[in-house]
């Protein structure tokens, strides 16, 4: 293989690599005002998004541990984008901030480790990408060091992180001495539904539903989710779910498709137990941050109905919805996290009356938010009924029927906060916010993004037509 | 060579990863619940090396595998030791009951 086709495969690990080094050496040089930082990072960060574009090429490195094709470079875009849009985001909040590199830095390390593992070929590659994308998350979580409710979420997230991956390191261990071998594609031969088999499967498949949070492994989400700055929370809830949802599909498509007799039950019950969970959380929540929490819990219930589809609509369907949830998910932490930046105001109830002092900032968040429930025409419609679509065709016809019925639940809490925004009365609302240009351009994307991926058919067929089949 | 059967190494690792898991949720200290961690982390090790020397002596996939798991429990530790350092500096207790802020 020539040495070019080497760094075409890896080029999007390199430009990461190379941005982690630059940083490390803005560190060491002379003192930067952090104005004159953002912009050097987010124009990098664009950058990244944008050379992520350019020479795509298929392939396998490393004796099949790192492998590419045109859809994981699509996901790895996807992920590029949401993290280019956190970084504008926390502008208001970054601006002030002693560590401001430090954040950059854990946060491209765990990017880079979630590119890995979107494309590992093999189980020890997986694990090491897992790892390398969940123990700087940690230290990320508690980056407000002097607050309290911080270290308690960053210590419910390192030990809940850590108990996870020694259970699926254990399903992985079992997996070897079934199968002797830790390749995906040699797996898939050996798998034969051995009782011993099945277990490790298990074990595995709870290391996965506790990184996307699924019920009934959720319970460290709303702690880490409240306790976390709010940048550090959109990226748990937007790029680390993600990652590990696009790993999820094609793991289950290709390499466990021999026991898909067992997984397929599993996701039937677990992804309506995550709706209903969520959802009745949800409704008794007044922290915006669990709320939120909550709501991205019911939203993976339903991307799990997507996934036991088990077709091409069925991964078609999650990129899609997931670059949607990208879009509207990012567009409401953003509203949050300018609030709560230049504020400190984190409740809905502060939110009463917002409508009256920062109208642009409330139609954005309403938006977001009839996005997220899923009212058309914004994509957040188009996003679920894809999903439901690709669930019903097993023909399963009870499972899509509550889910559908749990969306009507879904509204009733996402509404709630709209009428709190534009109906209830408040003595004091939230001062009108004068909102930095970063913010602003990260707001106007993600508003967009929610209008034209819904209307303009060209996304969902560009990712059908790049999907792999079951 | 090997008068020990596999069987009976499956079990020491077995019953190691259940102690640690039972350690995990019944300790209060943290410290503990990162001893227990690493005791399932271990067994895992545990099996792999066994798996690789009694059913695959051909390639070495799972010694590799061990040594990375030992890197990144090492890994691990540090960021997790950092933060326990960060929770007694703000709650004066390494105890998980007395950080009990957030919930529901």
């Amino acid at each position: 293989m020539m040495l070019v086709d080497f760094f075409i495969l890896l080029k999007q690990e390199l430009v990461i690599t190379v941005i982690l080094f630059l940083l490390l050496f803005i560190k060491l040089g002379k003192d930067r005002t952090n104005e004159s930082l953002l912009i050097i990072i987010n124009v990098l960060l664009f950058l990244n998004f944008v050379a992520g574009f350019c020479c795509c090429q298929e392939g396998m490195l490393f004796n099949e541990m790192f492998r590419t094709t045109n859809l994981i470079v699509l996901e790895k875009n996807i992920l590029n984008l949401a993290i280019w849009l956190i970084s504008l985001q926390s502008y208001a909040w970054l601006k002030t901030h002693k560590h401001l590199i430090e954040f950059y830095i854990l946060l491209l390390t765990t990017l880079l480790g979630m590119f890995f593992m979107i494309s590992s070929g093999n189980l020890l590659m997986f694990y090491l990408g897992l790892e390398m994308s969940t123990i700087p998350l940690a230290a990320a979580a508690n980056f407000d060091l002097f607050k309290r409710q911080s270290s308690e979420a960053a210590m419910k997230l390192i030990i809940s992180s850590a108990f996870s991956s020694a259970l699926l390191l254990f399903g992985i261990s079992l997996l070897y001495g079934t199968s002797g071998t830790l390749t995906f594609s040699e797996l898939t031969i050996h798998l034969n539904g051995a009782p011993l088999q099945i277990f490790s499967f298990i074990l595995l498949l709870s290391g996965f539903f506790f990184k996307i949070s699924a019920v009934p492994f959720h319970l460290w989400t709303a702690d880490v989710y409240e306790g976390a700055p709010v940048a550090v929370t959109a990226y748990l809830s937007v790029v680390s779910k993600a990652a590990v949802l696009f790993v999820f599909v094609s793991v289950l498509y290709t390499t466990f498709k021999p026991l898909a007799n067992i997984w397929y039950p599993v996701l039937c019950i677990l992804s309506l137990l995550t709706i209903i969970v969520g959802n009745l959380f949800a409704l008794r929540q007044n922290n915006f941050k669990r709320f939120l929490a909550f709501s991205s819990i019911a939203q993976v219930g339903f991307i799990l109905i997507g996934i036991s589809g088990s077709s091409q609509e069925g991964t078609a369907s999650v990129i899609y919805f997931i670059l949607i949830y990208v879009f509207s998910n990012l567009a409401a932490f953003g509203v949050v996290s300018l609030v709560s930046a230049l504020t400190g105001k984190e409740n809905i109830s502060d939110f009463k009356a917002f409508y009256t002092t920062n109208p642009l900032l409330s139609w954005i968040l309403t938006i977001a938010l009839f996005s997220l429930a899923g009212v058309p025409p914004t994509a957040g419609f188009f996003g679920k009924f894809f999903l439901l679509i690709a669930g019903a065709a097993k023909g399963n016809y009870i499972l899509i029927g509550v889910a559908a019925l749990n969306m009507v639940i879904s509204f009733y809490y996402y509404l709630r906060v709209v009428k709190a925004i534009f109906m209830d009365d408040n003595a004091e609302p939230i001062a009108k916010i004068k909102i930095p240009a970063m913010p602003k351009l990260a707001l106007y994307i993600c508003v967009a993004g929610i209008v034209l991926t819904g209307l303009v058919s060209y996304v969902y067929d560009y990712i059908y037509s790049l999907s792999t089949g079951f | 060579m090997s008068d020990v059967p596999l069987s009976h190494i499956l079990f020491v690792s077995t019953a190691l990863f259940f102690i640690g898991m039972y350690g995990l949720f019944t300790r209060r200290n943290l410290i503990t619940m990162l001893m227990s961690i690493e005791l399932m982390l271990n067994s895992v090790n545990i099996n792999f090396v066994a798996f690789n020397k009694y059913l695959f002596p051909q390639n070495l996939e799972g010694i590799f595998f061990t040594i990375f798991i030992i890197t990144i429990a090492a890994a691990e530790a540090a960021i997790a030791i950092a933060i326990i350092i960060n929770l007694y500096r703000s709650h004066q207790s390494i105890d998980v009951e007395d950080a009990t802020e957030l919930k529901f």
